[in-house]
């Protein structure tokens, strides 16, 4: 469960969430949708305590990250592709992140060999290629077995073979009853990924909906993505909260 | 490929509530071991007094001078070296992104750099005692082969100077620790280091001469590495505590910058 009440960051004089409020839950996978720049990054930093909001507050399992007792366990995250020192074979790298949250070694070679990475795992991981790289991502995000996780963009760089993979693996994940929130800004993968969508433009929220809802008000999903996402650019001022 | 549907729990309850200290320093100990510029360290550290300490050893011509702090020279090159390792244990984990992995794994800043420097300081301490007395030794075996008689670590005073001369790598490193987390970005951090520790430090002494034994390559070439006490350098204990402060003050500004900003 994961819970973001009137969340604001200003960088500079920009806004980059403006007074953002949604919810995740359990057992579904949720789509994080926008343009680029829309600030969906930047609320799962915060969402991380990564980065310190200006006001709002975003929570998991109602509390702030910071006050989470063995973070792994609750939260596996996976922000950047390339979050790893690129000297550091992908073994050593899951083997430090394992330490922290006291997590059995043995765990290390379970999500290697899950993510598809056990042939490579003594190669220095800045000889990855991008795809490898967001798989080596993903095995830190489910060191922890963790009941949330939050993926900035996880099937860029993946291979056709690859998206149907992390595709399938996110709804798995979801279906064992776990908070799943996956950002994108691609409409058509989220269309088959996704079963809810959190939609935000300017750092505001535009549309808190499911798939079939959002598919049902216009044409097409694709359609009602760009009258939503339009809209938010075209009176960005003038617009509050949930307008549709 | 592999699928979900068996979860396996290896990660079953853990053993506390909550992470502390140990576990930190674990992760921290794990990814300084698996980085090669750790070992490229030692290896520089090593061979450096080694060559510098023999060579050094087989120049004395007699033995009038502080024989003790002259063959210890040796240590010179792994400090530079260390001081560049402690920068880069920070900045690298922001040139690479890494910080912000590492942070959702420990997100409280204040023990991880607790725990950071504990485990850094540890490997810092090692690499120079090693130096230090592979410096030592290295220019005492050439100093008796010219049939000179060398110092010898039956004097506690001695002793004490091959202590502090490792101990000096600790500080420069926290030194670069610091300058690595206030300023996060590889090359310029080794430019900071450099500068503030070597450049602006010769700069200063060379203006005002008074402050030429304060600046902190100095403090542990002519202070904490000496027997016989120079004229305008301090004692070597007072050397100790004041390359300590700088280097509190140092860590604790990047310290205080992790803990507010944004990562």
């Amino acid at each position: 469960m994961i819970d973001v009440r009137n969340l604001t960051k200003r960088y500079g004089l920009q806004a980059a969430v403006d007074n953002l409020s949604f919810d995740v839950r359990p057992g579904a996978v949720t789509g994080f949708l926008g343009p680029n720049g829309s600030g969906k990054s930047t609320t799962m930093r915060l969402l991380l305590g990564l980065d310190i909001a200006d006001s709002g507050a975003a929570r998991i399992n109602g509390r702030a990250y910071h006050e989470l007792a063995w973070p792994m366990r609750e939260v596996g995250a996976s922000l950047e592709v390339r979050a790893f020192h690129p000297g550091r074979t992908a073994r050593a790298h899951l083997q430090a992140l394992a330490a922290s949250n006291a997590i059995a070694s043995a765990r290390v070679e379970e999500v290697l060999e899950m993510v598809g990475l056990s042939s490579v795992a003594g190669k220095r991981a800045g000889t990855f290629s991008l795809g490898m790289a967001q798989r080596l991502g993903l095995a830190g995000a489910l060191l922890g077995d963790p009941q949330v996780l939050l993926l900035d963009e996880p099937v860029n760089g993946l291979d056709p073979d690859g998206i149907r993979w992390i595709r399938n693996l996110l709804k798995e994940l979801a279906a064992q009853g776990r908070t799943v929130l996956v950002s994108s800004h691609l409409i058509s993968e989220m269309a088959i990924t996704a079963e809810h969508l959190i939609v935000i433009g300017g750092g505001r929220l535009l549309a808190e909906t499911t798939v079939a809802e959002l598919a049902a008000r216009s044409g097409s999903l694709e359609q009602a993505f760009f009258e939503l996402t339009s809209g938010s650019v075209e009176y960005a001022g003038a617009l509050s909260g949930k307008v549709f | 490929m592999a699928t979900m549907t068996a979860m396996p729990v290896t990660t079953a309850t853990p053993p506390r509530d909550g992470y502390r200290f140990g576990n930190v320093a674990r992760m921290e100990w794990i990814k300084l071991r698996s980085l090669r510029s750790t070992w490229w360290t030692l290896a520089f550290a090593a061979a450096g007094a080694v060559g510098i300490g023999t060579a050094v050893g087989v120049e004395t011509k007699g033995t009038s001078g502080d024989l003790t702090n002259n063959v210890l020279s040796g240590v010179a090159l792994g400090l530079l070296v260390t001081g560049v390792l402690g920068a880069l244990v920070m900045s690298s984990e922001y040139g690479s992104g890494l910080i912000r992995t590492t942070l959702t794994a420990i997100p409280n800043r204040r023990l991880l750099l607790a725990a950071k420097a504990a485990t850094f300081c540890a490997v810092a301490l090692v690499i120079g005692e090693l130096a230090s007395f592979l410096s030592f030794a290295a220019g005492s075996i050439a100093i008796t082969a010219r049939h000179l008689t060398g110092p010898s670590l039956t004097d506690p005073a001695v002793v004490r100077a091959v202590l502090l001369a490792g101990v000096g790598y600790l500080l420069i490193g926290l030194m670069g620790m610091g300058i690595g987390a206030i300023v996060r970005h590889s090359s310029a951090a080794v430019g900071v280091l450099v500068g503030v520790v070597y450049v602006l430090g010769q700069v200063i002494g060379g203006v005002f001469s008074a402050a030429m034994g304060y600046v902190p390559i100095s403090l542990v070439a002519n202070s904490m590495s000496t027997v016989k006490r120079l004229p305008h350098a301090p004692d070597p204990w007072v050397g100790l505590a004041v390359l300590s402060f700088y280097a509190a003050i140092v860590l604790g500004v990047g310290g205080w910058l992790l803990t507010r900003r944004d990562a």
